[in-house]
This record gives structure tokens, sequence and C-alpha cells, in this order.
């Protein structure tokens, strides 16, 4: 089982946005307790989730050759709750990128309605780490499949994305 | 070329931004761990925030020269040596340096970096960028 706090990509832009949605489920067992008899989303898996959708967009832009973790938010503010039955659009964009890692702006929306607002900074990992895996091989591959990234996803040049040859661990 | 009071007042925005700090905080002599609470990672957050408002380059390495520290021609016994602060003294010329090297411990070389270092830092920046754009 992975964690995945994103059910799909609307929209990718290889290297500068992407666009994903959260449905927010009765279903899932944590609203069950969070609060007991007043069910919201946690803010923190609300930033999970623009995470992954800017991780993802920040490791696609190396083909997922480098190792991607966030490293900070310096800032993130919200404006209302996410509650069961909301579908929650997520956009992250590139502000930032450098070869030790990315800048990232990102909301949250309720329809129209802004939810959340913040910055992420994500770190490639040094080569210190190249004996390490965070991942299997394949595995971010295989997520962007599933949340249907290379179904609506453009490469830089405007042409339909493609899957990369290889992953890195 | 921005003036160095520009400098100042852009570098001033970016530690507000990355550090979570009061403006009247951010002084010229405030060094960036000590008085404004800097940790590691927040470095990365700097380098990226500097590159973007000056649009400069900053490879690793450049503001903090860690590779010396791992070299024990430059350290012995937890401080560093003559060679050590000469190499700092090349490759950091933007740092004051000289109280530093009254008594250059390696535990305080990460407290070093001061507000006015990171405008200096800036300034040559900026300096060998125009320097290569009209060579």
């Amino acid at each position: 089982m992975r964690w995945y706090w994103i059910d799909r990509f609307i929209e990718f832009h290889s290297g500068r946005m992407a666009r994903a949605i959260k449905n927010v489920s009765l279903a899932e067992e944590y609203l069950h307790d969070h609060f007991p008899g007043y069910p919201v989303m946690p803010n923190s898996l609300v930033i999970e989730g623009v995470a992954q959708t800017g991780g993802l967009l920040v490791g696609e832009y190396n083909q997922f050759r480098l190792k991607v973790v966030l490293a900070k938010v310096p800032h993130a503010k919200f404006y209302c709750e996410a509650v069961p039955g909301d579908v929650l659009t997520y956009t992250a964009t590139i502000e930032h990128i450098h070869p030790h890692g990315a800048v990232v702006k990102a909301t949250s929306h309720k329809g129209e309605t802004l939810q959340a607002e913040m910055e992420l900074v994500f770190a490639h990992l040094g080569e210190e780490f190249n004996d390490r895996e965070l991942f299997d091989p394949g595995t971010l591959t295989h997520m962007m499949r599933i949340l249907r990234a290379y179904e609506v996803g453009k490469a830089a040049d405007g042409s339909p994305l493609k899957e990369p040859p290889e992953e890195s661990a | 070329m921005l003036t160095q009071e520009e400098i100042y007042q852009k570098v001033r925005e970016v530690l507000v931004d990355a550090l979570a700090v009061d403006e009247e905080e951010v002084k010229p002599e405030a060094t960036l761990v000590g008085d404004l609470g800097a940790e590691s990672i927040d470095f990365l957050d700097i380098v990226f925030k500097l590159e973007k408002t000056f649009n400069i380059k900053i490879p690793r390495g450049e503001l903090f020269p860690e590779d010396i520290l791992t070299n024990p021609e430059y350290v012995k016994d937890g401080k560093f040596t003559e060679a050590g602060l000469a190499e700092l003294r090349k490759r950091m010329p933007f740092a004051e340096l000289d109280q530093f090297a009254r008594n250059p411990l390696v535990q305080d070389f990460a407290n070093l970096l001061t507000v006015r270092d990171m405008c200096r830092f800036v300034e040559l920046k900026l300096q060998q960028q125009e320097g290569q754009a009209s060579a």
C-alpha cells in the first residue's frame, strides 16, 4: 500500500504546473476520529496532498533521476475547513528550480473558494544518499500512471507527456 | 547595478520571508544562525530565494564551502589551521572573518555569516555577473 493523498491529476505541464484533485470521503478512516462527531480533514494532510502534487511535478522534471524530498514548508495559510464530500483541487506551480531542489507555490480550492495556499521547498538529496533507496524502482512512474498523469500530461514542448525510460530508486 | 541599500532591502525581504522573522530583527550585524534562528535547511531556501530575487546562480558550496571542513589540512582538532583560514578567506571573500580567526573553532563556523555578509555575497555575485556579461 502507498500513501496516496491525491486521487488523480487533471493537468500536468512538465516543469511548470500540475493540478490534482482530492475527494474527501467519510469512508477514509482518519476522519472518524478527527474529530469524533465533527469530521475535518487535517491541514497536515492537505499539505501532504499538495506536496505529492508538487513533488511529482519536481521529480518528473528530472525524469525521476533525482531523489526529491519535501524539505520545508515556509508558509501555509488555511482559510476554511475541508470536510467529507468536498472536492479539493490542488494547484502546484514551480517558482524556481535549481540543481539542489525547487520552490513550489501552491493552492487548494473547494470549487471557486480558496481553501489554502502555501509555499513548499523541495530538496534533491545529494550523492551521499546514492546508496539509499527512497522507493522501489518504478514506484513513482507507477504512481504517476495510477494518478493518470500520462493521460492528461504535457511535456515542455506541448506534446503528450511520456513515461521516462527508467526511474532511479 | 543595484545600490548597496537596494541589495540590503531585498536581502532583508528574503530573510524575513525564509526565516519568518520580523524586519526589525534583520540588522546588518545579525548572524543568520544565532540571531535569526536559521537551520541548515533554511540555507537551501535562502539560496533559492536569492537566486530568484537577484537572478543569479549560486552553486553548492559557494556560500558555505563545506568541503573545507572535511579536509585534514584545513581542520585539525576541531579548529581551522592557518591554511584552512587562508582557504576560507579565498573562498569566502564576502565574509567578515577577522573576529572568527582569533579562535577559529569549527563548531562556530556555522554561525559565522551575518546579514552584512549575505549582502556582500550578493554584491560580489552581481559584480561577477556584470563582468562576465561585458567580457
